[in-house]
């Protein structure tokens, strides 16, 4: 039995790879594994932003090591106007 | 002319104390939100007409591949201010918490004003959540500046935590209603005699803001009644001054009010002294 070709298999294995989070209250598909490797993917590579997962702050230097699973709450941040 | 100090003084437009938070001394005695300007160049105007020396600022979602967060921060790093982070619109401690965090890591300072909101009509601070993310603040290395109401039990409670400034509502965030409570601000004020004390939120004219100065406030955080004006620019400069006048009539030692007219001009040498006065109502004293 042939079930997929070779090109659906590697679709399908790449969306097992997707995790589903929340980001800055919105729904996100990524592939990204680390919180670094996420705030890569949204183009803040080299931008200043401040993140926290599930309400928790995430230190820059730590952003490496910090998994991105299923379910996560994600807020990237930056310095706004404030009163 | 030998000149005193106080002319000296009044000469140069100073007043005689300086003001310190958490050991920084600051150039003004006015705290400035960036806020609901019309432009970020308006603002940077009018942090400029304020002779403000702190500024705040917040934090807030950057969307993905947005700079919006580094043009403002590229624009506050050019005026000569400190940067005094909030948490505004945080409900619980541990929302305060993280984004102190979060500002500290952005802004590379420990300074914060520490906003828990009870409830969104009033936006009160929520004085219990405000104590006890004050407390772990300050044991993580924080300088809190808590926005806090004149209670002076959660007062007291805010310093027992380690706070060295206190920074109670004259009345609710946006209203410019000016000093709702004035008797028990000023109370505040005697009680706490030597804690940095700063009147924060419901300033609507720069009247409001010699009243506190004059009740012995030590400086005035405000936003709205400057931002929202028809002219920032110059309603900035309409605070700075009356700021000045306030601290200087406070420094001066202003006068009892009392309840019967007192003539100003002296008495002695008054002509027509012996006359029959006009009516029967009035007499000479």
């Amino acid at each position: 039995m042939n079930a997929h070709k070779p090109d659906d298999r590697g679709a399908i294995a790449a969306a097992d790879r997707l995790r589903e989070v929340t980001l800055n209250g919105r729904p996100l598909s990524t592939a990204a594994e680390t919180l670094a490797d996420l705030v890569a993917e949204q183009g803040f590579g080299d931008v200043k932003v401040a993140t926290a997962v599930n309400g928790d702050f995430v230190a820059a230097r730590l952003r490496e090591s910090a998994p991105v699973r299923n379910g996560d709450r994600i807020e990237i941040l930056s310095v706004r106007q404030g009163g | 002319m030998n000149q005193t100090e106080p002319l000296r003084r009044a000469m140069a437009g100073a007043t005689s104390t300086p003001l310190s938070f958490y050991g920084v001394q600051v150039s003004s005695r006015l705290l400035l939100g960036t806020a609901l300007y019309p432009s970020p160049q308006v603002m940077s105007e009018a942090v400029r007409a304020a002779r403000a020396g702190i500024v705040t600022v917040s934090l807030r979602r950057e969307q993905a591949r947005g700079r919006s967060g580094e043009r403002f921060l590229d624009l506050i790093r050019a005026l000569p201010v400190h940067l005094l982070p909030n948490t505004a619109g945080c409900r619980t401690p541990k929302e305060a918490i993280t984004t102190a965090e979060m500002a500290r890591e952005l802004l590379e300072t420990d300074w914060v004003k520490l906003e828990v909101i009870a409830n969104d009509d009033t936006l009160q601070p929520d004085l219990f959540g405000l104590v006890e993310a004050a407390t772990e603040l300050v044991k993580r290395g924080f300088k809190v500046f808590p926005y806090t109401t004149e209670d002076l039990s959660a007062a007291e409670r805010l310093v027992a935590a380690g706070c060295r400034v206190l920074m109670p509502w004259g009345s609710p965030i946006g209203t410019g209603r000016g000093l709702s409570n004035p008797l028990a601000l000023k109370t505040m004020r005697a009680y706490f005699p030597d804690l940095p004390l700063v009147i924060d939120a419901g300033i609507g004219a720069p009247s409001h803001a010699a009243a506190a100065m004059e009740m012995g406030y030590d400086a005035v955080l405000l936003n709205t009644a400057v931002a929202k004006a028809q002219d920032p620019v110059t309603m900035a400069a309409a605070f700075a001054n009356a700021i000045d006048a306030g601290r200087a009539a406070f420094e001066s030692g202003l006068i009892e009010p009392s309840d019967r007219a007192q003539p100003s001009t002296p008495v002695a040498g008054t002509p027509f002294f012996d006359f029959e006065p006009p009516h029967s109502g009035g007499t000479r004293r």
